[in-house]
Parts: C-alpha cells; structure tokens; sequence
C-alpha cells in the first residue's frame, strides 16, 4: 500500500464484514505535536481478546478464500516504521476501534493519500451504514482546520435515490473534494 | 459545520436525477463490482473505482450500481472488476487498471461487448 487513505479503506472493509450499523473514520494531523493520528471504529460484532491477538499477526484471517489477512499487521507495520504505533480496542458484541499513530515529519511515513476518494468509495459502496469521516488540522501556531462529514443529512435528502446517479455522483464528490483539499493544502504548509 | 454544501441544491439535483432514471428503468439493471480485499485495495481497486466512477459522471450513465466486494481468491488477477447486465450471467474480469476499467465502461456497459481479452474464465 502507498497510502495511509488506501490502508484506512482497508481497515474499514473489517468493519463492514463484522455488520457494523456505524463506522466513523477519522484523521487527526497535529503539526505541533508532530503527531498523525488514524483511527476507524465500529460498532460491529467485535472480537475475543484470543482473536484481538491473533489478527495482528498475518496468518490469521476469518476469511475462507485464502490463508493470509494482512490489513491490519501492514498497518502495524507502516506505523511502527515512523515511530508510531497500532491500537486495537475491541469489546464482543460491541464493536472495534483500530487505531493508528505516525511521527507527522518522519522520513518513512507514508503519504495520507487521497482521503475524500477512500471516503467517497465506502460511501457509494455501502450505502445502508452510516457513515462519520472526521479529518482534523492542527496547524504549527495551534490552529485547528476541520471537516467533519456526518453522512445523515445526505442521505435522508437523498431518500433511497442511488449516490451512483451521474449528477449525485458528481455533488457529493465535490462535497468531498472541496471539504479536504483545503485542509490538505493546510496540513502540507 | 459547512459538511453539506447546500441541502437545497441537493434536493434540486435529486429531482432532476429522479426524472432522469425513471426513463431510464425499463433498460434493466446493470451492476458494476471492484474487489476490494486487501490485495485488490494494494494492487489498485480504488484507481479502478475512481475510474469507473468517472467514467459514469462524464458520461453521465444512469441506472448503474457500483458496489464492491471482498477477496475472490483470485489474488494475483486483481483488480478484480465484475459486470452483471439484466439477467445475464455475471462477467468478471481480471488486472483492471484505470484504462482497462474506461474501456470495459465503453464496450461492455454502454456498446453490450464484453471485452474478452481482459475476461476470467470462471
């Protein structure tokens, strides 16, 4: 993976297969502290403490069409490398909250990517789970830049239409795109 | 909280689209599937995606469903895009970059010729 944006779809993908109703992805970039912060929690079947150990190592998956479920120990593996680290809270029957930290300035962390494309993609792609994106700026003089997208108000004026439909499609991408570029812009500053 | 750019807009563009896929209905449904486990996210599903995604707001294609779906078991073929037309049996394809994706969007969904080259055989 190139992107921290494509490892957060990922992430969310668990999400949906454990029948999550709720989802909220967030992403926090403080330059002061230096500190990127991702989180994706659910509230979805979640999991055993014994299989909370077991999906960060690589070999272990729920699924049946291979033998490898590598989501969540690659981005154990691309935090730790900035001298970040993974965080897994779950609780059975509740749901699961991963939880991934970067050093901002580090040399090997990977770029965030293209975060309203990760969004728009879970959106269109599952329309029946509501859906919370939160991307949050601290620039170096404290200043706090954010876009917080709460899919409800979208999604009741939509009544049922499909996101799919050319001119939908088209308004709640730019929704997307003009909400976090400008903070992007920020965050590169 | 400036999340939604204008409800009334929306509710504007609705209506229009609204009309727009009433005419179109008696077409039947098309879907359109990207794999989307972790080896289709990795070797480019969203590019895909984005592809197809663009191709239909260019286009202004009504009346098709993207969705997505998890690991096949066809790692090594990925991106993995699948296309279901009416009732015809579903199509999937193999190694969909951004340009395979535009392609298959012209022949197969809009012309009605799948584009054997690019086509898994299962």
């Amino acid at each position: 993976m190139r992107e921290i944006a494509l490892h957060l779809l990922d992430i969310a993908e668990n999400s949906v297969a454990a029948q999550s109703r709720n989802i909220c992805m967030a992403v926090y970039e403080n330059l002061q502290s230096d500190l990127l912060l991702v989180s994706v929690a659910d509230d979805g079947r979640g999991m055993s403490e014994k299989t909370a150990q077991q999906v960060l190592d690589p070999f272990y998956t729920t699924r049946t069409t291979r033998k490898v479920g590598l989501g969540i120990p690659l981005l154990k593996l691309a935090a730790e490398m900035s001298e970040g680290e993974l965080n897994l809270i779950t609780e059975q029957g509740k749901g699961t909250k991963v939880t991934a930290s970067f050093r901002h300035s580090h040399i090997d962390r990977m770029p965030l990517g293209d975060l309203s494309m990760t969004f728009l993609t879970l959106l269109i792609s599952y329309p029946h789970i509501h859906w919370v994106f939160i991307y949050q700026i601290t620039d170096r003089l404290g200043q706090i830049h954010e876009f917080n997208f709460d899919d409800c108000e979208l999604k009741e004026t939509l009544d049922n239409m499909s996101m799919t439909e050319p001119s939908i499609l088209k308004f709640v991408r730019s929704m997307l795109e003009e909400g976090i570029k400008p903070l992007a812009l920020q965050a590169a500053n | 909280m400036p999340a939604i750019k204008s409800l009334e807009e929306l509710k504007r563009v609705r209506e229009e689209a609204l009309q727009k896929k009433q005419a179109k209905a008696a077409a039947g449904n098309i879907q359109v599937i990207v794999a989307m486990g972790t080896c289709g996210i990795a070797a480019g599903a969203r590019d895909t995606m984005k592809s197809v995604l663009n191709y239909i707001e260019t286009n202004n294609l009504s009346g098709i469903s993207v969705t997505q779906t998890g690991c096949i078991g066809l790692c090594e073929q990925e991106p993995i895009l699948q296309v279901i037309v009416g009732e015809e049996h579903k199509i999937t394809y193999g190694k969909v970059n951004a340009e395979i994706a535009q392609q298959i969007m012209k022949q197969h969904i809009q012309n009605g010729v799948p584009l054997k080259d690019h086509v898994l055989p299962i």
